[in-house]
């Protein structure tokens, strides 16, 4: 295909989706998979199962990490952009004319009384996704131990006002995971020391636990 | 510099929130309330509009906070930090490092901070729901409890308690938001 034409059509697409896009990021990966997999075959269904995991591994939003590898995929960095800002395009031009009218809006009356009811509702979603997140995670010993942790620990920190930011909770988080790997594998070598050790086995690459859950999700839908 | 400020701040925010839009509830709200750019209300109003337009619910929120403190160019410069770590970080995943993540040792930090993300968007909606219905918002700060949220509370958790029994899918959130500002009209009117 010609390069403009490319371009225009990845754009194009992008844009659709990042305008109908409702929910969030899982709702933004079936319409990319339905865009780019099913109807224009650009990309082959195991890259994309590898692109969730890697989206669902690395910091920002599970919508953009898809998108500027969708496009870095099909058109190298020049796609990666195009594609990162035609899916953000929507979202901002809409969220942007909303926030120019948004206060004239809730001095209505039944406005602000309506939204008074939504803002229960908005708890109500986070603990539901808090919650649907619980399920997913492993049931180690550590990673037990550090969610009741941070649950406790952040808790205490906001009802008490303390200055503390969570951003301190998610790296202590990665340095304990860090830890617990590095102890287990010194044990490992202590008790293969004797016998004979194998220098490559701790480098060696393993399956990716998020794409072992994806194909559990498309098993049951 | 309010535009320099929004963008290191969601720049921050971009880099550390791993799990999607839920995951940055947390520091959002952390930092919102923080520089006192918004209050709790306006930031869960502020989440529910995100949550019912198109979109990804980060870059959603960061245009709106981004819009609300410094107008056209606050709205771009809050977006563009959201976005950045994550166009950035798969990139070189992309172009480099494509075996990065399934390295034993980066599994293992991310499954280190995956239940800590839980714990902390979990120990937030707690936070919220002692605020918006106990009016709770710190030790020593309380302003009673509204019965009235709380009602609306326990019917939602009614109205999602077929599909949850049943493991099907909840109600979709925007019709959980639709419902809502109907009861919040319904109650808050007498």
């Amino acid at each position: 295909m010609k390069k403009p034409k490319l371009f225009a059509e990845l754009f194009f697409s992008m844009l659709k989706i990042g305008l109908f896009a409702f929910g969030g990021g899982y709702a933004m990966i079936a319409l990319v998979e339905n865009e780019f997999v099913s109807k224009k075959h650009w990309l082959q269904k195991r890259d994309f199962t590898d692109m969730i995991a890697i989206a669902e591994s690395t910091p920002g939003p599970i919508a953009i990490n898809c998108a500027t590898f969708v496009g870095y995929t099909l058109a190298k960095t020049p796609g990666a952009i195009a594609a990162t800002v035609a899916v953000c395009i929507p979202s901002f031009v809409i969220i942007f004319l909303i926030s120019l009218f948004f206060d004239a809006f809730l001095a209505l009356e039944y406005v602000y009384r309506a939204f008074q009811g939504i803002q229960v509702c908005v708890t109500f979603l986070i603990l539901s996704a808090g919650l649907k997140m619980l399920k997913d995670i492993g049931r180690t010993p550590l990673s037990v131990l550090l969610f009741c942790a941070s649950l406790f620990a952040m808790s205490a920190v906001s009802l008490f006002s303390v200055n503390f930011s969570s951003v301190y909770f998610i790296l202590l988080g990665a340095a304990a995971g860090l830890t617990a790997y590095c102890i287990s594998r010194l044990r490992k070598r202590k008790n293969a020391g004797a016998g004979k050790t194998n220098p490559q086995e701790p480098s060696a690459p393993e399956a990716l636990p998020a794409e072992k859950e994806h194909k559990d999700r498309e098993k049951n839908p | 510099m309010i535009y320099l400020k929004l963008f290191l701040v969601f720049l921050e925010i971009g880099a550390v929130s791993f799990g999607g839009g839920y995951g940055m509830i947390p520091l959002i709200r952390e930092k919102v309330l923080e520089n006192d750019w918004l209050t709790e209300e306006g930031f869960l109003s502020f989440v529910a509009v995100s949550e019912s337009t198109p979109g990804p619910l980060a870059v959603n929120m960061a245009t709106f906070v981004g819009a609300s403190q410094g107008g056209f160019f606050g709205a771009l410069c809050a977006t563009f930090g959201v976005v950045l770590p994550a166009f950035l970080v798969i990139l070189l995943i992309a172009a480099v490092l494509g075996n990065l993540l399934r390295f034993a040792g980066v599994q293992a930090t991310l499954s280190g901070m995956r239940p800590v993300i839980v714990g902390l968007i979990l120990a937030t909606a707690f936070t919220m729901i002692l605020s918006v219905i106990f009016g709770i918002q710190s030790v020593g700060e309380t302003e009673g409890t509204d019965w009235r949220a709380g009602a609306i509370f326990i019917i939602l958790v009614l109205a999602n308690l077929p599909s949850l029994l049943r493991k099907k899918r909840t109600l979709s959130p925007i019709l959980c938001i639709l419902l809502s500002a109907a009861l919040g009209i319904a109650f808050y009117s007498f």
